[in-house]
Formats: C-alpha cells, sequence, structure tokens
C-alpha cells in the first residue's frame, strides 16, 4: 500500500471523531505556539541587547586599569590606577591596527544653568571620541585639539542634560557650571538610547580629559582607555598590538598577570549575548514541556484508538495487511495530528510574538530556524509517541483481534 | 490438482502450565473446485482447523501445503502476503468496515497488494465482484445503510475480488434468517459451480452442510467422518419453493 492511500485512510480515520482529534491537536498547536512565541520574545530581546551594544561603536576596544584575572586577593578592575594619559599617547604611535584612541576619565558632578540643575557624570575624553563610538554632534561642534591641550572650559552636552536644562531649547553658547568651574556650551551629541544594562546614553557631559583632570578632578588618573580598531577585521590584531605596547610600558614578565585588561566589542556582546540566551533557553525548556505534555496527549489518544479498532485491524489483517501496514497506517495518523498541530500553533505563536512585542518594545523575531525547530520537534513527538501505540496495533494476533467484539 | 493438502494437522495450545491440543492430527485434502462443509460441536476443533487452514495461524505439527506451497513455517507477515494472494474470507458478523462504502470495501484486499494495483484496475475489479453478487447498484452504501443479506454479499465480493483459489465461510449465515440464508447459499452454489471456486464452510446448522458437495465431521479435535453429501440441496430450487409458499 502506499503512503498517499495511508494517509487517506489515516485522515478519515482522525475525521470520524473530530473533536476528539481536535482536542488531541490542541495539546500540540498549546506547545508549538508557546515555543514559537517564546523563542521570539527570547530572540527578540537578544536582538535589542545586540543593537545597543553595537551603539557603543562596532570595532571598540577597552582598555580598563587593574588585574584582568578573577582569581586570588587581587583588585578588581578599576581597583588600582596603572593606566596613564602617557599609555593612551603611546597606542595609536605604535599599533597599525589602532585607529583611534581616547583616556576616559569620568567625575560625578552638578551642572548648573541659572535656575536649573542636574546631577550627571562628567566624561573626560580626546577628541576622538565621537568618531570612537559613532555618536554625531547635532548641534554646534565637538571640542577641538587646541580645547584639549589648553584644558579649555568648554564642554558638550547629551540630550538628556540639554532637555533638563534647556527644556529643548539650543545650549550652543551657554555658560554652565560645573562644580561651580563656568563652562561654554559648544555642541551637542546626537541621541543614543538607552545602553545595554538600561541607562540611558545622553545623559552625559563630555569635556577634554585635560580640562577634567586639572579642574574638576584634580588627579591625573585615567579611568580607562577607548581605543577603536581600524576595521572589524583588525579588532584580534589591534588587541594584540595594545597587550604588546601596554605590557612593555608597565614592565609586565612573560606569564605574569598584567595590571591592565583590555575587552573588544565582541567579548561584551558576547557576554550580554550568554545572558540572553540563557533568557531564551529557559523560556524554550518551559515551552517544550507543554510540547511534551502535547505528545502524551497523543499517545493516549492514540492507544484508546487502537483498542477501539482492534476489530479493524483484525480485519485488515486477514485481508493480507502485513505489520508495517498496521503500524504505517497508525504512524501516520498520529503524524498528521502532531503535524497539522504543528502547522496550526506555528500561525498562532506567530500571531501570540506580535502581540508580545506591543507590550515589550522588543520586535517580534519569528525566525526560519524557530518554525523549523517546532515543526520538528512536532514530528519527532508524533513519531516517539504514536510509535508505541502503532507497535503495539501491528503485533496483535489476527485471530483474537477479529474475535474482539 | 488439490488446494488444501494437510496432513497430522495438530495445535496445542499452551496457558501458563495448561496445555490443551485442540487438533490432533487431522489429514485433509481439498481438490480444485471442491465445496466441503466443515461440522461438529464447539470445541471440536473446527474453528482451529479453519484458522490453520486460512493461514491466521500456524500448526503447532503437521504440515500444511496450499496450492503446492508449504506454509506452515512461514512467518507472520509471509502468511499475511498468502491470505492476500489465496484466500477469500467470508466471516459470521461480515467484519465490513464501518462508515465505508461497499466499494471500498470490496477494494481493500487490493490495497494490501505487494505488487500494486492501478486505481483504474482496483476499481474495476471492485465493480465487477459487487455485480457478480448482485449488488451492483450499492456501491455507494456503508455497512448501516445494507441489510444483513446485503452486507454478507459484500464481504463475499470482497473474498472474490483477488481471485482466491480457495474461500473459507466461516459461519457465514449464522447472523441471517433462513430466507437470507439460502440465497448466500445460493451464491456459493453458482460461484463453485460456474467458476470452480473451492468453498470450505464451517458450520453448525445441519441444513446449511446440506448445500455444500462433501461433509466432515469434527469431534474432540479428530475427524470423525468425512462423507460425500447425499442428499445435496440446490439452493435456487429451495429459493424457488419458498416463493411459491409465499404466494
Amino acid at each position: 500500500m502506499n503512503l498517499w492511500m495511508v494517509f487517506r485512510i489515516s485522515l478519515r480515520a482522525l475525521m470520524r471523531n473530530k473533536l476528539r482529534t481536535f482536542l488531541t491537536a490542541l495539546g500540540i498547536i498549546i506547545g508549538v505556539s508557546t515555543v514559537i512565541t517564546m523563542l521570539a520574545i527570547g530572540t527578540g530581546a537578544q536582538r535589542s541587547v545586540e543593537a545597543t551594544i553595537a551603539s557603543l561603536g562596532t570595532n571598540t576596544i577597552m582598555i580598563f586599569p587593574g588585574s584582568g584575572q578573577t582569581s586570588g586577593a587581587r583588585t578588581g578592575a578599576f581597583g588600582a590606577s596603572t593606566l596613564t594619559v602617557d599609555d593612551a599617547k603611546e597606542i595609536p604611535r605604535q599599533c597599525s591596527a589602532v585607529s583611534n584612541v581616547s583616556p576616559i576619565t569620568q567625575v560625578n558632578a552638578q551642572i548648573v544653568f541659572q535656575d536649573q540643575n542636574w546631577s550627571t557624570q562628567i566624561t573626560g575624553s580626546d577628541i576622538a571620541y565621537p568618531d570612537i563610538r559613532n555618536w554625531n554632534i547635532v548641534d554646534g561642534r565637538f571640542f577641538t585639539d587646541d580645547d584639549v591641550r589648553a584644558a579649555a572650559k568648554v564642554c558638550v552636552l547629551g540630550k538628556v542634560v540639554v532637555d533638563n536644562l534647556f527644556g529643548g531649547e539650543s545650549p550652543i553658547g551657554a555658560t554652565v557650571r560645573v562644580k561651580g568651574i563656568p563652562m561654554r556650551v559648544v555642541g551637542q551629541l546626537a541621541e543614543k538610547g538607552d545602553s545595554a544594562f538600561g541607562q540611558s546614553q545622553d545623559d552625559i557631559v563630555v569635556v577634554p580629559y585635560t580640562t577634567c583632570m586639572k579642574r574638576l578632578q584634580r588627579q591625573s588618573n585615567v579611568r580607562y582607555i577607548m581605543a577603536e580598531a581600524a576595521s572589524k577585521d583588525q579588532v584580534e590584531r589591534a588587541k594584540k598590538q595594545i597587550d604588546d605596547v601596554l605590557a612593555s610600558r608597565h614592565k609586565i614578565q612573560p606569564g605574569e598577570d598584567p595590571d591592565y585588561s583590555i575587552r573588544t566589542q565582541a567579548e561584551f556582546a558576547e557576554t550580554a549575548n550568554q545572558s540572553t540566551q540563557i533568557f531564551t533557553l529557559l523560556l524554550g525548556g518551559i515551552a517544550s514541556v507543554s510540547l511534551l505534555v502535547g505528545g502524551i496527549g497523543i499517545m493516549n489518544i492514540m492507544l484508546v484508538s487502537v483498542t477501539e479498532r482492534i476489530r479493524e485491524i483484525g480485519i485488515r489483517m486477514a485481508l493480507g495487511a502485513k505489520r508495517r501496514d498496521i503500524l504505517r497506517q497508525f504512524l501516520v495518523e498520529s503524524i498528521v495530528l502532531s503535524l497539522t498541530g504543528g502547522a496550526i500553533g506555528v500561525a498562532l505563536g506567530y500571531g501570540f510574538a506580535h502581540i508580545a512585542a506591543r507590550f515589550s518594545q522588543w520586535p517580534p523575531v519569528v525566525s526560519i530556524q524557530s518554525v523549523l525547530l517546532a515543526f520538528t520537534f512536532s514530528l519527532v513527538v508524533g513519531v516517539f509517541f504514536g510509535f508505541y501505540p502503532a507497535f503495539k496495533a501491528s503485533r496483535l494476533d489476527p485471530i483474537q483481534a477479529l474475535r474482539n467484539e | 490438482m488439490n488446494v488444501i493438502e494437510a496432513t497430522n494437522l495438530t495445535r496445542t495450545y499452551v496457558t501458563g502450565e495448561v496445555s490443551v491440543t485442540a487438533l490432533k492430527g487431522v489429514d485433509i485434502i481439498l481438490p480444485e473446485g471442491d465445496f466441503v462443509a466443515i461440522m461438529g460441536p464447539s470445541g471440536s476443533g473446527k474453528s482451529t482447523t479453519m484458522n490453520l487452514l486460512g493461514c491466521l495461524d500456524r500448526p503447532t505439527a503437521g504440515s500444511y501445503k496450499l496450492d503446492g506451497v508449504e506454509v506452515s513455517q512461514m512467518s507472520a507477515d509471509q502468511l499475511a502476503e498468502i491470505r492476500n494472494l489465496k484466500i477469500g474470507f467470508v466471516f459470521q458478523g461480515f467484519n465490513l468496515l464501518a462508515r465505508t462504502t461497499a466499494l471500498e470495501n470490496v477494494e481493500l484486499p487490493l490495497l494490501y497488494r505487494e505488487q500494486e494495483i492501478p486505481a483504474k484496475e482496483r476499481k474495476e475489479r471492485s465493480e465487477a465482484s459487487l455485480s457478480a453478487v448482485g449488488l451492483g447498484h450499492r456501491y455507494d452504501h456503508v455497512p448501516t445503510q445494507l441489510s444483513g443479506g446485503e452486507q454478507q454479499r459484500v464481504a463475499i465480493a470482497r473474498a472474490l475480488v483477488t481471485q482466491p483459489s480457495l474461500v473459507l465461510a466461516d459461519e457465514p449465515t449464522g447472523n441471517l434468517d433462513s430466507k437470507t440464508s439460502v440465497e448466500v447459499m445460493r451464491i456459493f452454489q453458482e460461484l463453485n459451480e460456474q467458476k470452480n471456486i473451492t468453498i470450505l464452510l464451517v458450520t453448525h446448522e445441519p441444513d446449511i452442510a446440506q448445500y455444500a458437495k462433501r461433509v466432515i465431521t469434527f469431534k474432540d479435535g479428530k475427524i470423525k467422518s468425512d462423507e460425500p453429501q447425499k442428499k445435496r440441496l440446490i439452493a435456487r430450487e429451495v429459493l424457488k419453493t419458498l416463493e411459491d409458499e409465499d404466494e
């Protein structure tokens, strides 16, 4: 008997008991649609994290002071200010794969404009900062080399700061006070949105690092160094070159732990990805349980179906059906059940994912892979849970089966 | 040529530590075109014989040649193929598939043919088979829309559609009234005479056995007697008498 005939027989058997077929398929429908929805939410979250990390600048390399290791009693990152401005200046001179470098200093301060005030983080940087972070100036200009050399009292504001101090008006040319020091606003940064950790990146004031060191924090510590590789392919090479420069400048012996650590954008993305992947796996795992329950439902109904149809099986066997004919008939039946349920589940899951996306600003991402996964999974469920009842049916003794009332 | 050659057919059922020998070394030979009725009280071994000759079961000992082929050692799947090719079954309870039309019921054994038969040929053969039992106009009826006699005729059509060497009828009139029973026997007699089909009929009704050419009687797992029918009834004539009586 060819598969098409088996398929028709199975379909007819399923249509005979429509409500039961629907309820059995419902288990799979719920399972598959949950899997699709959960994976879509997880992938959406992942994409949104990836996007914010990319907004940090794609080829960015961060150099932190202190030990990069976590074992033993060491001071953690930022613990000791082992990095200097000279380190930052030496890197572009010796590293061909590095296109831009900026030392970064940070200090929290209150910024005042007339009767308005705002507490924020003051970032001190070199002129390459906007390039490294792929950050545009929407109004005015960024500070210049001369500003840096002269430790000029100039600053560039982020959107959140402008909104809070100037109520949306152009801040260019205005004078604000930071820690009592008057500073001229020369530019405004474009809006960048939230960081991967949920903070607004627009809540920022950028000043020349020299200004920050001399006038605001009165010490020459570099919080960290930001560098940019010449291209995406050069990131690893740039990291190696920076490592070589710093190792020799800091006199790190081979095998000794360096007093700095270098992190690339890819490593940040990886860390963030790991956490969202765990999140996705967790959601998918929970959803799979409902698919499993759906599978058990199929097995249950197929067992009932085999018991109800023992006589039919006996007749078919008497007329010449081989064991594999009977096995195929019931197996195809459970596969048709699970695949139909799977198809409806995919469609429903697609809808749920879009509804869920509306509530979570994450984009709905129903990937081909998740659809294939759900389909494959429901096929496997159909085969796995359909096999035992089908096998049981195929092993019936025709005489006993025919005698069954 | 002999359709059935069974020698020393023995069947022992073992349940736990109890073993029961239902058939104790039976010899049966059925030449082509024979029409045999098997009789005997329940427990006499006639059902066991029927199952063995129908290739639904295997003998514990002895040999069984069907159409010259030894089948007593065959596997379950090999037996299924033999049943499909060589044997047509007619049961007491008709055993038609529910909610399935007469035509599809008749077509069923052809679907299980190892060598696939084209759909068109299957349909033609099934229609021809239904016409042969006088149901040419009821292709689309499902079993519940047919009378008992009609259902049994569908079952006979299903048994014939594979052009079997042997038709096994197990109490085929057990669920039918006497007039319908005679009609079914008329079909069997016609098939036997006109198409030379070999028929083995199991029954416990002596008047039904009278339509056969030969009667084998079982008792306690052995053959008690094996004789040609002396006063054979011809169903066509019996039916005529019945109709005359009605008028």
